[in-house]
């Protein structure tokens, strides 16, 4: 559904995503992720049309995002990084002006705007303006508007930031939902849990370079399954065992504290990238 | 192209949603020439052959819509740079001739507002207009070409700061020296030579000509529309190169 080869962008000296080569299947969940500054909103940007890649190629649906741009546009929906709603419109204008940008019908756009608002919990706020919403409301209102126009790729770039755990789950659910009916979801983000709870295969990207892609049981695998935590004073050093035998051999000789536990996809990206996550 | 309706949609609902605000705004600066130049000077002073005031209307008519027709640039911008919403323009299967139509659409309602509201003064200070076709067309020449410059601008300039510049420097001293408040005739040959290529200079000849029932000056017409059509054409390729 979605393929790039060797897509690179450059900001002057910056080089901000540099030779990237992925396919993603149709109907795929796929997550992306990577610390601040690596390259993530720079490759939607790109594959959404809204920067133009410095080289490379990418096909969305089989159309060239250069050759074909409104056939491939035609087939994506966006959650960007920033809101970029019209504050002081009604949430129901800001769908209504969508739906006329994707071409759609009005009274198309009043169903898909009334399921949408069901969905996301808006419907009785519809008829506000949006600048009376809160931060989560209007994160759910980008989302309802980029599933609006039904497309085959949903491109989210950080979609559950600012909502509470419970409007994480529910919109995790919501994602899960959508991806089951078809629609294929390339999700940026920070939650590592996020993408080990959602996605079929992670793409983890580090100075513009992707360095792993894999399902996350298998990531998870491949850096071992078993994590040994040492504590030694202020440092935390974390090892890496293919079984808790293995692990607890280990454990035995260490001077100071250590704790057995299962790896995690967050394992993984510290081993990979060398940093924590800031969320 | 039929996604124009949706940039266009948006620029209706804006204007919808300030309707009083704009009515209001769009109204002082004319109201203000009026009673300061327009009763001040206006009964005894007579330019061209006809009393100030009704010299005056018609200029300020020209003014009004360019000045705001040109105030898109503006708010293009804060869409821009500020709330991001051009990027919901331009993440869209919509071409970049449909997102310019729906913008210069927008510029060009503006332009006609300040131009109503202007007509209704007319008739407080008793000054006849002759609001025909091409009073109109004339009208519709200076937004089309105004709206089409302010879509360059905004999609060239990088900030709202630069925004500001343009406006002081460009677009208010062309308001004030493009004929519309003082006769060209008045001014020395040269300056009269140099100003009389700005955009504004033959929109004003057309709309003073037209509104005053005067023979409809063809030539000034026409360039009105060149100048616009040029604009335009720029914009569309402006809105083309303002990807990152
Ligand atoms: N318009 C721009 N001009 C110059 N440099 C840019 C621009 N946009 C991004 N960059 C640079 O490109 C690199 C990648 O940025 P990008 O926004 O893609 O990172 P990200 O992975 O989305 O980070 P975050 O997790 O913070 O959202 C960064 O070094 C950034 O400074
Ligand atoms: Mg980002």
């Amino acid at each position: 559904m979605i393929k790039t080869f060797n897509l690179s962008k450059r900001y002057g000296k910056t080089t901000a995503l540099e030779n990237l080569t992925l396919h993603v299947k149709e109907g795929e969940f796929f997550g992306y992720l990577g610390p601040n500054g690596a390259g993530k909103t720079t490759t939607v940007r790109i594959l959404t049309s809204l920067a133009k890649p410095s080289a490379g190629t990418a096909t969305i649906g089989g159309f060239d995002i250069q050759k074909f741009p409104l056939a491939a546009k035609k087939l994506i929906g966006v959650v960007p990084q920033a809101i970029n709603l019209d504050m002081e419109l009604t949430g129901w204008e800001n769908l209504l002006i969508h739906g006329l940008l994707y071409q759609m019908r009005r009274f198309e756009i009043r169903e898909q705007a009334e399921k949408w608002g069901v969905f996301s919990g808006l419907a009785s706020r519809l008829a506000k303006p949006v600048n009376t919403y809160s931060g989560g409301m209007k994160r759910r209102l980008t989302i309802a508007r980029a599933l609006l126009h039904n497309p085959s790729v949903l491109f989210m770039d950080e979609p559950t930031v600012g909502l509470d755990a419970s409007g994480r789950r529910e919109l995790w659910g919501l994602l899960k939902r959508i991806n089951r009916e078809g629609t294929t979801i390339f999700l940026t983000t920070h939650y590592i849990e996020e993408a080990e709870a959602l996605c079929d295969r992670v793409g983890i990207l580090d100075h513009g370079r992707l360095i792993a892609l894999e399902s996350p049981r298998a990531l998870i695998a491949s850096a071992g399954k078993v994590v040994v935590d040492v504590f030694e004073g202020e440092s935390l050093t974390s090892h890496f065992f293919p079984d808790r035998v293995a692990a607890g051999t280990f454990a035995a000789t260490v001077q100071g504290s250590a704790t057995i536990r299962n790896a995690n996809l967050e394992d993984v990206f510290v081993k990979l990238t060398g940093r924590r996550v800031e969320s | 192209m039929r996604g124009f309706t949706g940039v266009f949609t948006r620029e209706l609902l804006i204007i919808r949603k300030r309707f009083l605000k704009m009515l209001i705004s769009f109204s002082v600066t004319p109201l203000l020439y009026l009673i300061a130049f327009g009763w001040g000077l206006g009964q005894r002073m007579t330019v061209e052959g006809v009393p100030y005031i009704t010299f005056l209307i018609p200029g300020l008519i020209a003014m009004g819509s360019m000045t705001r027709s040109f105030a898109i640039s503006s708010e293009i911008n804060i869409a821009r740079f500020y709330w991001h919403i051009f990027e919901e323009f331009q993440a869209a299967p919509v071409s970049d001739l449909a997102i310019a139509v729906g913008e210069v659409l927008g510029g060009i309602l503006r332009g006609f507002f300040a131009t109503a509201i202007i007509c209704v003064f007319a008739l407080f200070f008793h000054v006849r207009l002759h609001i025909t076709g091409w009073f109109l067309l004339a009208v519709l020449g200076n937004a089309f070409t105004f709206s089409s410059l302010a879509l360059i601008t905004s999609m060239l300039v990088r900030s709202h700061a630069d925004q500001s510049m343009l406006n002081n420097f460009v677009i208010t001293p062309m308001a004030f020296l493009c004929g519309t408040v003082f006769s060209l005739k008045a001014l020395p040959g040269w300056a009269h030579a140099l100003i009389r290529w700005l955009p504004l200079s033959p929109a004003t000849r057309a709309i003073r000509a037209t509104a005053l029932g005067h023979p409809i000056p063809w030539a000034a017409m026409a360039t009105v529309f060149c100048f616009g059509i040029v604009f335009f054409t720029l914009g569309v390729f402006a809105i083309r190169g303002a990807k990152s």
